[in-house]
């Protein structure tokens, strides 16, 4: 039996993983697609303690690689369960069956989609989750951003330089997020705000041709001829496998304090995962400490 | 055999005249995500005969990435008898990878 096994190989599960082999613990990590998580999509960390300037890959990977050399073991399978049983945890993966003392969920979040139809067949083919990533295959094109924090005008202004018109569609009159950058999108011209809408269809078979946008006061739907969709309305958990385990907030996120501990015993969280105000790397990586220090000693 | 480089100019002769199917990786150095994949792919790459392993850099073989409707990386694109017959967009797992093979 393992000690510790760690669902999510992510900046919060590596760093637990880390921490857990320091105390002594044999640790076991699960990841669904590759190590690292969200952070492996952003070019440039800027916020890290310490580090002025890293890319999220090299971040990423060396993580993995102190984690690995401090003697964790990945496996590349979605775990599907995990059970509570009265002496030890039994994991359930798409590959096998595991036993543990203690688990760190650390399942982090993915890029929360529109719903509409079609949409992730489209990924690839001009429906696009990540702006910095994607931005230039549509230079010289017709771009719609959807979304209203952050993320989506950060979005607008970086496609602006590249495309040649950029669509932000936003639900509401106002934008969430930062009115210095609201502004400076405002005075620019080739970007148009498309205000009080929702984009309603994707449009074009093969690859995206354009979006169907409706006035949520009028009801008017319109047409906007594009090559790409961005979609930039925040993140969402993946915590659907393991709401008979812990408690879930209505959002789907794993209810658990800065102690990282969950209503089960043995069962601890770590992340984006569970509930929490501030979601950065920083925050991540002290989760995964508390997490695994926690699990270690309790066991 | 290790991962070819395929660009615009040897492209109909690596790929489309390929006699074995062809799995082709489109990436760039500045994507994160692709650097995640690239090992699998050489990994694969090293591993096998019965199929051939490409790598299109999107930055300098625009055509290519425009050609096949690229528009996000990492893409995979498998190749049968010189038509597609395969895609993917992200990091796959390397079973994921065989499976869209085929192989």
């Amino acid at each position: 039996m393992t000690d510790v096994i760690i669902v999510g190989a992510g900046t919060a599960g590596l760093t637990a993983a880390i921490y857990a082999r320091r105390a002594g613990r044999s640790v076991l990590l699960f990841e669904a697609s590759a190590y690292g998580g969200q952070i492996i999509n952003t070019p440039d960390i800027e916020n890290y303690p310490g580090m002025a300037h890293v890319s999220g890959f090299d971040f990423a990977t060396a993580l993995y690689q102190q984690a690995m050399d401090l003697g964790a073991e990945l496996r590349y399978e979605r775990v599907l369960s995990v059970k509570n049983l009265p002496d030890r945890k039994a994991v359930h993966t798409t590959e096998g069956d595991y036993e543990a003392k203690a688990v760190i969920l650390a399942t982090g979040a993915k890029n929360r989609p529109l719903g509409l139809d079609r949409e992730e067949a489209m990924v690839g083919r001009g429906v696009s989750y990540c702006a910095t990533c994607d931005g230039m295959f549509f230079r010289g094109k017709d771009v719609v951003v959807a979304g209203g924090g952050n993320t989506a005008l950060e979005d607008a202004a970086f496609l602006a330089n590249y495309c040649s018109r950029v669509y932000l569609v936003h639900r509401r009159d106002e934008f969430r997020g930062a009115k210095e950058t609201a502004d400076k999108l405002a005075a620019m011209e080739n970007v148009e705000f498309v205000l009080n809408s929702r984009v309603t269809k994707i449009l074009g078979d093969e690859k995206v041709e354009g979006v169907e946008v409706t006035d949520k006061n009028t009801g008017a739907v319109r047409t906007i001829p594009a090559a790409a969709l961005f979609v930039a309305i925040g993140q969402m958990p993946d915590n659907g496998a393991f709401s008979g385990l812990v408690e879930l907030s209505e959002g789907g996120y794993i209810e658990a304090g800065e102690d990282c501990h969950t209503k089960t015993a043995g069962i601890y969280t770590a992340g984006d995962c569970r509930t929490k105000t501030v979601r950065q790397l920083t925050t991540a990586a002290a989760d995964g400490a508390v997490a695994a220090l926690a699990a270690s000693q309790e066991m | 055999m290790a991962a070819i480089k395929i660009t615009k100019d040897n492209f109909e002769q690596e790929v489309l005249k390929s006699e074995v199917p062809v799995l082709i990786d489109f990436w760039a150095a500045w994507c994160g995500p692709c650097r995640m994949l690239s090992p699998t792919v050489e990994e694969i790459a090293n591993e096998t005969d019965a199929f051939k392993v490409g790598k299109v850099n999107v930055d300098e073989e625009d055509e290519l990435a425009a050609k096949f409707g690229i528009s996000s990386i990492p893409t995979l694109l498998v190749f049968k008898n010189g038509a597609e017959a395969g895609r993917s967009v992200g990091v796959i797992r390397k079973d994921q990878i065989l499976n869209l093979v085929g192989a």
